[in-house]
């Protein structure tokens, strides 16, 4: 299956925009990814081996949190995206935090 | 460097003035140059998923991302950043938009929409090794007439 590289990591990721590996579910092609590439393991998961929880896993187009998470059946043709998210606001409302001047 | 297309920078801010008095996002399209210059050589408009505060948040589906960067790939470009607005705010960088920012090395674009007209547009590079280091960095931005699409379809 393909594993499809976000433009920061690749630079964890020999460069390559898409990876492919043998699995039969998510959790093993992301440990073949992270054991071919291991800087990539601390920007995926937390200390604890968890995901990240700002680290999306997509298969093909679902993400695997409503399916069965890292334990989700994979084939070969599958393709699985990895997408961290994208979020923010000018927050200057109601809380603390105040605007970069 | 961020070097955006002319076409694309009037559609970034003509999104803000689209989505006024909410925030709009999407994302910048083009190429990474050795020299570390990001090229955006086009932008697709993404929907704001925070429709409990759109007027000071934004949030983009991961699945129309997926769909956003396929399409890309099609035409042999990467993502290399991302922008949204700021109605009758800044454009600076907030706390909110650091703490919720995780593509390390690409563009941040923010434009202030002030009583539905865009004003200022700004870039910013998330800059850092990880998670724990990274911080945002004023990032000059050129304007060009027209930057191509060279890189052959991956």
């Amino acid at each position: 299956m393909r594993i499809h590289i976000p433009t920061p990591l690749r630079q964890y990721a020999g460069k390559k925009a898409s990876i492919d590996v043998q699995a039969d579910n998510v959790g093993q092609a992301l440990s073949a990814l992270t054991s071919t590439y291991p800087d990539l393991r601390r920007h995926l998961y937390t200390d604890e081996g968890k995901l990240r929880a700002f680290v999306n896993v997509y298969l093909n187009d679902e993400d695997i949190r409503y399916l069965h998470k890292e334990s989700t059946p994979v084939n070969e043709n599958d393709s699985l995206s990895i997408v961290p998210s994208i979020a923010g606001g000018s927050c200057a409302c109601c809380c603390p935090c105040r605007m970069n001047a | 460097m961020l070097k955006i297309d002319q076409t694309c920078y009037d559609q970034l801010r003509r999104h803000g003035e689209d989505a006024y008095p909410h925030e709009c996002c999407g994302v910048l399209l083009g190429r990474l140059e050795d020299d570390d210059q990001r090229l955006v050589t086009a932008v697709e408009r993404a929907g704001n998923t925070r429709t409990d505060s759109p007027q000071n948040r934004y949030n983009i589906d991961p699945r129309e991302l997926i769909a956003i960067q396929r399409q890309a790939r099609e035409r042999g470009l990467d993502i290399v950043g991302f922008y949204h607005s700021h109605p009758d705010h800044p454009a600076r960088w907030s706390s909110t938009d650091l703490a919720d920012a995780h593509w390390l090395g690409c563009s941040y674009v923010i434009t202030r929409v002030e009583k539905g007209q865009a004003r200022e547009t700004n870039s910013f590079l998330l800059v850092g090794g990880e998670e724990a280091d990274k911080s945002f960095q004023d990032e000059p931005m050129q304007v060009a007439a027209r930057i191509t699409e060279t890189k052959t379809p991956a």
